[in-house]
């Protein structure tokens, strides 16, 4: 039985025109269509690299490697305040400029330029070359040739993106679209107590976002996190979402949420009924001065809403929650058929230590399930890759996951017409 | 050995190897610590969760003093071990493998 109204076409997938056929996994299981992805979407569309709370100062920088476009960027906050991205590279011989002890991880701190560990070439935080070690041994050197290569970076509601492709002139709110739009006025500022985790996973990017786009998975998959009566319940109700928005190439899907706080503390775990706090974020929500939800989430004001999941395309989810706290999700390629995740958590400030071990409880239940949701990818993962099924069908709850695939494919085939006008015609 | 957890959870004190200051080290413990390692901790710790939580609200996180600090570390770890012990009944996440998922940013307390 129905507990969501769907659209008058009976389903969300008809009435968001996706078509309701099997789909393949082709796009996930080899190295071709991987390096097509990458030059297709991760070389040419807004990223989110990180938050503005990262760079508190002028001078404050963080690395990121972008393992899928080929580079690393350092994304620093300039004298006049401004965020600025570079491509991570000196311009003398090609050292990485900024890293610590391991050229492949990440970095962060504060500077007032930077300096190559190589011969010692500076650049200030505007990316100028600004001193070349014994310069009159140059010939004819120019400083002004050899800036920083600049990315393109920009701010929405505190979110850092960049856009490696220069000829890429779609401005990051135009991009983001009417989702994007409806978000803004969230005071994500007032979240800044962070909890953040990463995994390797051994799975093609775009399956863990499958994962994390529908819930249809979530009375089986993590039905032990509930207590056996709830489980139960869950599993014979099932998952139906209050509704999905779809604006290509973003969409989203907006959750009921009874947990947070229960209506019968019996639902629950000892340790929440104590802690009033679990998965969906400590019950007793903080004021972050939020009046009224912005309009794009809970768009249709159902007072059952608990959470909204919005997919940024190409990599990045961010999850409202209705105890007033945020989770993100980026998920980033490193070969078609692994990735790193992370996932971080944004809580206000909390209060008083007791508060701080209730978002403990929320941090440590999202591990949980994490950690449950990786593992299944490899499972998944290696079975695509034996070719042994090719037709893989999609319910009405999964249609965010056709919204991805299509998206990624129509990317990729945009992309291949643009480098070959007469091919693709022929 | 001196006490580092507060004069009123004494009773603890031979639990204080949980209050680990980072979630990944509460977790690796965790995963090398054996059931009933894990239950024990479990029922020593539960029943004074209400008390803890009194002590702990008493404090901003940043102005906990020492003993404080480790108490609100030990009782993240019973969130830790909550897990294995009323759900899984095993120390680790079912068929999670070789998977990991590891804390790279923290708050300091």
């Amino acid at each position: 039985m129905p507990h969501f109204t769907k659209p008058a076409e009976g389903s969300w997938t008809e009435h968001y025109g996706l078509g309701t056929g099997p789909i393949s996994y082709e796009d996930s299981i080899t190295p071709e269509q991987y390096e097509r992805e990458r030059d297709a979407i991760f070389a040419r569309t807004w990223l989110n690299v990180g938050r503005v709370e990262q760079l508190p100062k002028v001078g404050s920088f963080f690395t990121k490697e972008i393992d899928a476009a080929r580079t690393s960027v350092v994304v620093v906050r300039g004298t006049d305040g401004n965020v600025r991205a570079f491509h991570n590279i000196c311009r003398h011989r090609g050292n990485k400029l900024v890293w610590t002890d391991f050229p492949r991880e990440e970095s962060s701190g504060t500077c007032r330029q930077f300096t190559c560990k190589y011969h010692g070439w500076r650049y200030n935080l505007d990316g100028e070359c600004t001193f070349v070690q014994q310069e009159p041994e140059f010939f004819d050197l120019d400083k002004a040739d050899y800036s920083l290569v600049a990315v393109q970076a920009d701010v929405w509601e505190g979110f850092i993106f960049v856009n490696l492709d220069h000829s890429n002139t779609t401005p990051l709110r135009d991009y983001l679209g009417n989702l994007g739009k409806g978000i803004e006025g969230y005071p994500f500022q007032e979240l800044t107590q962070v909890h953040k985790y990463r995994a390797e996973v051994h799975s093609n990017w775009k399956l863990y976002i499958d994962a994390f786009t529908e819930f249809y998975h979530a009375p089986i998959l993590h039905a032990r996190q509930s207590v056996s009566d709830e489980s139960a319940k869950l599993v014979e109700v099932g998952y139906e979402a209050i509704a999905y928005v779809i604006d290509p190439p973003h969409g989203m899907v907006s959750s009921w949420g009874g947990m947070a706080p229960p209506k019968d503390l019996n639902m629950v775990k000892p340790i929440e009924r104590h802690l009033r706090s679990g998965l969906f974020g400590p019950w007793d929500a903080p004021d972050i001065g939020l009046d009224e939800l912005p309009p794009a989430v809970n768009p249709t004001r159902d007072p059952r809403w608990g959470m909204d999941s919005f997919l940024f395309f190409p990599n990045f989810m961010l999850l409202i929650w209705k105890p007033n706290w945020v989770l993100t999700y980026h998920y980033w390629p490193t070969s078609y058929n692994t990735h790193i995740f992370e996932g971080t958590c944004y809580f206000a400030p909390p209060k008083n230590a007791k508060e701080r071990l209730a978002q403990e409880m929320a941090v440590v239940s999202f591990k949980e399930y994490g950690l449950q949701d990786s593992n299944t990818l490899e499972a998944t993962q290696t079975m695509l890759e034996s070719r042994t099924a090719s037709k893989f069908p999609l319910n009405d709850q999964e249609i965010l996951l056709r919204l991805l695939h299509k998206t990624a494919q129509n990317y990729v085939d945009q992309h291949e017409q643009r480098q070959s006008p007469a091919l693709a015609r022929a | 050995m001196p006490n580092v957890l507060p004069a009123d959870f004494a009773d603890l004190e031979p639990f204080a190897d949980w209050a680990l200051p980072s979630e990944r080290n509460r977790y690796d413990k965790r995963v090398s610590s054996t059931m009933v390692e894990l239950q024990a901790f479990y029922d020593a710790a539960f029943p004074r969760l209400d008390d803890a939580m009194a002590y702990l609200e008493q404090y901003e996180p940043d102005e906990l003093p020492e003993d404080g600090k480790r108490l609100l570390w030990l009782y993240c770890a019973l969130v830790t071990v909550s897990f294995p012990v009323e759900v899984w009944r095993q120390p680790r996440v079912p068929d999670s493998g070789s998977t990991a998922l590891n804390a790279i940013l923290e708050p300091a307390v």
